[in-house]
Order: structure tokens, then C-alpha cells, then sequence
């Protein structure tokens, strides 16, 4: 039999079968969107050039060399250089493992602690899905930037304390949209059913319905980084995030701007890796969206 | 519809008085103490326990909270470090210059997002929905700060066509009266139409901007809600009965979601304030962004809480009167 026999077989024969066609299908639904696979491929290729940093640079991102500063793009250095006469590309290649390290580490937070929020309030409902819903909804009363920036300051600067304050604006979302999930499938026969076999709350909520709830956490979630790479941004841009010599993007960013009219490639160079960065995320996101979306079949 | 704006004056209430708390809590999280930041490292016992008291921190954590909170409902926010005022009067200073921009960024957000929301529904799957898609992609993607330095580099620097940072030239600095506080509606109460020109030539970029990202919001959900309506069968009908198709679709479909969009219109409205701290700060723009991010910078808590707590309730407030909005507009909610 061949594998895509397998995977496309109507009589299923083992669970390993299933879960093997139902990411078939989907991979099919996510083949339909011509932005999905090159937005995932542009992710995939900054992820591969942030760790091959150091083979990709041909220039040392921290090796100053005032003779040959703020150069216009040229052979030796492609991005030209910066006010210490600093290579951009390498800069940039090397500012991509912070940004991305940023982004996903918001993510790694945000997730599950969205995901163990929504879940338990949309389960166990009552008072603790009121007091829960309540924090939730004045987190996303507020806008975003600027609750980060308030906890910055009282935290002070630093890239760790931009990721918790990041962290701490992005989990109302998810933590609702998980609620949303939980409360259409709470009243399901399945649920009934592992209630019936003595199932405590925390296991049903663990084992039953978190996972039913993970697809769309994993759409709205790529959907966000687009955003959270571009709050992280705004707050290296302001000196609150990623400090020099460092090399970050947002903080390329803000440098660039001293140097704008005599050497606009400083600023051009990390704003474009900012937008390429979350506009593949948008796309990505998008063509989950629809391909897990089970209208569009 | 009384018992639900009751209740939903009610949930305003609550959400205002854990705003409260929570910047209470980001206002307690500093790192330092606080006594220590005022008498510093050196200062005797009985100095540090005096200031202690005279700051209340010796009270009960409740009753410091509820001196929080009635100082800063009466708006008594302490005074600002870099300025040495009242922090409540640098507010009422660097407010309408902002409000002067986000209102000129969302007239431009409404003039692109609507008609390019409308056209892109019309023509759904052709090129002009490719592009209005195109284009709020990069109103959504692109960092707005960066927009802003970029757009200086081209339309101050290469073309000309604009002025670059700040609101208004040196030389025309308190040439008008502030009567508005607004330079573009003050320009023209005076008569002064150099000081007109050149506050036009300084925040027509900022606010186009500012505007992007609101336009990108506003054309894909213009698209969407009129998609929606023109599915329907009353509008098969409103055809079959011999109206036009302008008719049909301005006093039949566009009626119908004008609610949404003013919904729509309003939160956007308040997170332009969000995008004005940037976009103030790449633009040297004297309003409240700049104030927010410049008291951050210095550290001046007094400053940033209040900053904090007056936008959160704005949010607040926008909120409830978009909803409001909605009640009052949409007869089917009554």
C-alpha cells in the first residue's frame, strides 16, 4: 500500500492511521493558500540564519572599526555599516536569534498559561470563570504598548523584562479564545463520559479538552507573534528592550534614526527583517486559519 | 435597555476600579525602595522611618491603596520630575496635540479604509481587492516607527513635499494664540495662514502614518460586513423590485452596516492613542506619547502611572460608547 493510500484509506485501522490523516488533510487545506508554505519558508529561513549566525556573517557583529563607518551598502559589506563601522548584514543575522528568541519565548508563556486559564475558566464556570473573565477582560481594556511600557518601568529595561512585560499584555486573548472552546465542548458526550469514569476536573481539563482546544490556540497564537514581534520591536526602538552594543533590530532601528539622512540603509535594513518577520507570521496564520477552519472543508 | 445600561455602567465601574489596582500593583513593583530613592543610601534611621511615615508606606497595604486611589481619582497625580509641575497640568498640555493628530490620522484611516473597504468587497477575488489586502497587510505588519522614519527619508528629505519632526517651525513657535490647543483650527481662528501651511506641512505625515494602520483595520472589516450583507436576499429583492445598484448598495447595504462601522471606528480611534507613542516619539511630536515614553525614560513613576491610568480609561470609556453606539443606533437591540 502506498503512503498516500494510507493516508487517504477510508477504513482507518489505528489510531496512529488517524491522526496520520487528519494531518494529511490538513497539510492538503494548508497546500490550497498560496501565501502558507512561502510564509512558513520564510520563518524557517530566518530560524536556520539565526542559529548559522556566525557562518552566514562574513563580519564580526561586535568588532568595531571606525575607519570604515556608517558605508554605504558595497561588495564587502552588503548593508553597508553603522555609526562604529559595524557590518549590518552581520548585525542583522545575528539580531535575528534576540527577535526570534523574543517572540518565541512570549509565545512559550503566552500559550499555555492562556491555554490553562481559558480551559479552567470555561470548565469550571462560575466564580472562577467570573473573576477569571473579569482580568481578562480589563488586560484587553487596555492597549497593549502601553501597559508593556508601564511595566517596564517599573521593572526597568532589559530584553528578560521585555519578554515578561510582552507576556504579561498577550495571554488575554488566548486565554478567552480557549474559554470559547472549552464551553462548546464541555457539554459533549466524551466529556460526560470521562466524567463518568471518575475523571477529576484537573484530568478532564488536561487530558480532554486542552487538547481539542490547541489547534486554534496555535492559529490565534501565530496570528499574535506577528504583533509581539513588532511590540518587542517598538520597545528596543525606545531604548527598553535589547540594550547596545547588542545587536537587535528595534534597536538597530533607533540608532539608524541618528544617522537617517546621511544614512538611511542603518534604519531600512532592520525595519524591513521587522516587517518580513511579522508580515510572515500574518500569513502564516492566515492560511492555518483557513486551513483548519472546517467551513472552507 | 435601561436595566442593561445599568449593568454595563456597572461593569465600567468595576473594570475603572481594577485599572486602579493594577496600576497601584505596576506603581508598587519597583525594584528599588522608594524611601531609599528619596533620602538615598546614606541617611540615618530616624530620617528614613520619617519619610517612611510622611510617604504612608507604614500604613496597611488596603489603606494605602485607598490614598491611591482617591488621590488619583481627584486627579491628584504628584508632580513630574523632568518638568517640576503637577503632573495633571503637563497632561492638559500635551493632550490636545495628540488628540489633534489621531483625530487628522483617523479622518485619513476613515477617507482610505472605507472606500477602499467598499471597492474591495465589490470587486471580491479581482486585483483591487488584492491590493486594498496588499496594503492592509503592510498597515498591519510593517512597525509604524519605522513607516515614520522612512517616510521622512522619502517625503521630507528626497522630495520636500513635507516638514520633518515636530509640530510647528521654530520661527512660528507662539504665533497664534492657543485657543483650541489645536495648531490647524488655532491658524485659522487667527487668520495666519503661514502658521496654517506649515502645521499642515508638519503633521500631514505623521497623521498618514498614523492613519495606515487604522485604514487597514477599517478597509477589511468594511469588506467583510458588506460582504456579508450583499449575500443576503433582501438585496436580490431591492434589485428584482428595479432599484439601482448605487441605490441598493449606499441606501440598503451600507445602511446596514453604518453601526458596525462606527463601532469599528471608535476602538480604532482609541488605539490610535496606543500608536501615537511611537509614532510622537519618531516624530518629535510634543503630545502625550512623547511625554509617556520621556517620563519612562527618566524613570518619573508619578508620570507614568497617571499616564497609564488615563489611557486605560479612556479605553475604558471608548469601550462603553461603542457599545453604547451600538444600542442606541441599531434597532434590532432594542
Amino acid at each position: 500500500m502506498s503512503v498516500v493510500a494510507w493516508l487517504t484509506a477510508p477504513e482507518i485501522t489505528s489510531p496512529r492511521q488517524a491522526r496520520a490523516q487528519r494531518l494529511y488533510a490538513l497539510w492538503r487545506a494548508f497546500r490550497t493558500n498560496p501565501m502558507g508554505l512561502p510564509s512558513a519558508l520564510v520563518i524557517l529561513a530566518l530560524i536556520l540564519a539565526a542559529a548559522a549566525a556566525p557562518l552566514l556573517a562574513r563580519h564580526d557583529p561586535y568588532v568595531q572599526d571606525l575607519a570604515t563607518r556608517l558605508r554605504p551598502p558595497d561588495r564587502l559589506h552588503i548593508l553597508g555599516t553603522d555609526e562604529l563601522g559595524r557590518d549590518v548584514f552581520a548585525r542583522l543575522v545575528f539580531g535575528a536569534r534576540t527577535s526570534l528568541a523574543i517572540a518565541f519565548l512570549v509565545a512559550a508563556i503566552v500559550g499555555p498559561v492562556g491555554l490553562l486559564i481559558g480551559t479552567v475558566a470555561g470548565y469550571l464556570g462560575g466564580w472562577t470563570d467570573r473573576v477569571l473573565m473579569r482580568l481578562v477582560d480589563l488586560f484587553l481594556a487596555f492597549p497593549g504598548l502601553i501597559l508593556a511600557l508601564a511595566f517596564i518601568a517599573a521593572l526597568g529595561p532589559g530584553v528578560d523584562h521585555a519578554i515578561m512585560a510582552v507576556s504579561l499584555t498577550a495571554w488575554p486573548p488566548i486565554a478567552r479564545l480557549a474559554r470559547a472552546e472549552t464551553l462548546t465542548i464541555r457539554k459533549t458526550d466524551y466529556i460526560a463520559a470521562a466524567r463518568l469514569t471518575g475523571a477529576s476536573w484537573p484530568r478532564v481539563v488536561l487530558r480532554h479538552i486542552m487538547p481539542m482546544c490547541l489547534p486554534s490556540v496555535i492559529v490565534r497564537l501565530t496570528l499574535n507573534m506577528a504583533g509581539i514581534v513588532l511590540t518587542a520591536a517598538g520597545l528596543s526602538f525606545l531604548g527598553l528592550g535589547a540594550r547596545p552594543p547588542a545587536p537587535e533590530w528595534g534597536a538597530m532601528l533607533s540608532t539608524g534614526r541618528q544617522y537617517l539622512l546621511g544614512a538611511w540603509w542603518l534604519a531600512a535594513a532592520p525595519g524591513l527583517a521587522i516587517m518580513m518577520l511579522s508580515l510572515a507570521f500574518n500569513l502564516l496564520g492566515d492560511s492555518l486559519r483557513d486551513a483548519l477552519d472546517p467551513r472552507r472543508g | 435597555m435601561l436595566a442593561a445600561t445599568a449593568r454595563q455602567l456597572g461593569s465600567v465601574a468595576v473594570t475603572l476600579f481594577a485599572l486602579l489596582a493594577l496600576t497601584f500593583v505596576i506603581g508598587r513593583m519597583l525594584p528599588i525602595d522608594p524611601v531609599i530613592a528619596v533620602v538615598g543610601e546614606a541617611a540615618s534611621r530616624e530620617t528614613y522611618d520619617m519619610v517612611r511615615t510622611r510617604m504612608g508606606l507604614d500604613q496597611p497595604v488596603l489603606i494605602q491603596f485607598g490614598r491611591f486611589a482617591l488621590d488619583m481619582v481627584q486627579g491628584r497625580f504628584g508632580s513630574a520630575i523632568i518638568t517640576g509641575r503637577p503632573v495633571i497640568d503637563d497632561l492638559a498640555r500635551v493632550f490636545p496635540p495628540t488628540i489633534e493628530l489621531a483625530t487628522f490620522g483617523m479622518a485619513i484611516g476613515i477617507g482610505v479604509g472605507v472606500p477602499m473597504g467598499v471597492l474591495a468587497a465589490l470587486y471580491a477575488g479581482r486585483w483591487i481587492d488584492h491590493i486594498a489586502r496588499i496594503i492592509g497587510l503592510i498597515g498591519h505588519s510593517a512597525p509604524t516607527f519605522w513607516l515614520g522614519l522612512m517616510g521622512l527619508v522619502v517625503f521630507y528629505a528626497m522630495l520636500g513635499w513635507v516638514d520633518g519632526p515636530g509640530r510647528i517651525d521654530d520661527a512660528f513657535e507662539g504665533d497664534v494664540d492657543p485657543v483650541t490647543g489645536f495648531l490647524l483650527i488655532d491658524a485659522l481662528l487667527a487668520g495666519n495662514g503661514e502658521v496654517l501651511v506649515n502645521a499642515w506641512r508638519h503633521i500631514v505625515l505623521p497623521a498618514s502614518i498614523l492613519g495606515l494602520g487604522a485604514a487597514a483595520t477599517i478597509s477589511r472589516l468594511t469588506r467583510a460586513f458588506l460582504l456579508e450583507q450583499l449575500g443576503q436576499e433582501y438585496i436580490v429583492t431591492a434589485r428584482a423590485k428595479g432599484l439601482s445598484f448605487a441605490r441598493v448598495l449606499w441606501r440598503h447595504a451600507f445602511a446596514n452596516i453604518s453601526v458596525q462601522l462606527i463601532t469599528v471606528i471608535v476602538l480604532s480611534y482609541a488605539f490610535l492613542l496606543e500608536g501615537a507613542v511611537l509614532t510622537e516619539t519618531v516624530f518629535a511630536w510634543p503630545g502625550f506619547g512623547r511625554y509617556f515614553t520621556n517620563s519612562l525614560l527618566t524613570g518619573d513613576m508619578n508620570a507614568v502611572l497617571a499616564c497609564t491610568l488615563i489611557v486605560g480609561a479612556i479605553f475604558v470609556v471608548m469601550n462603553m460608547l461603542a457599545d453604547l453606539a451600538y444600542r442606541l443606533l441599531d434597532p434590532r437591540t432594542r
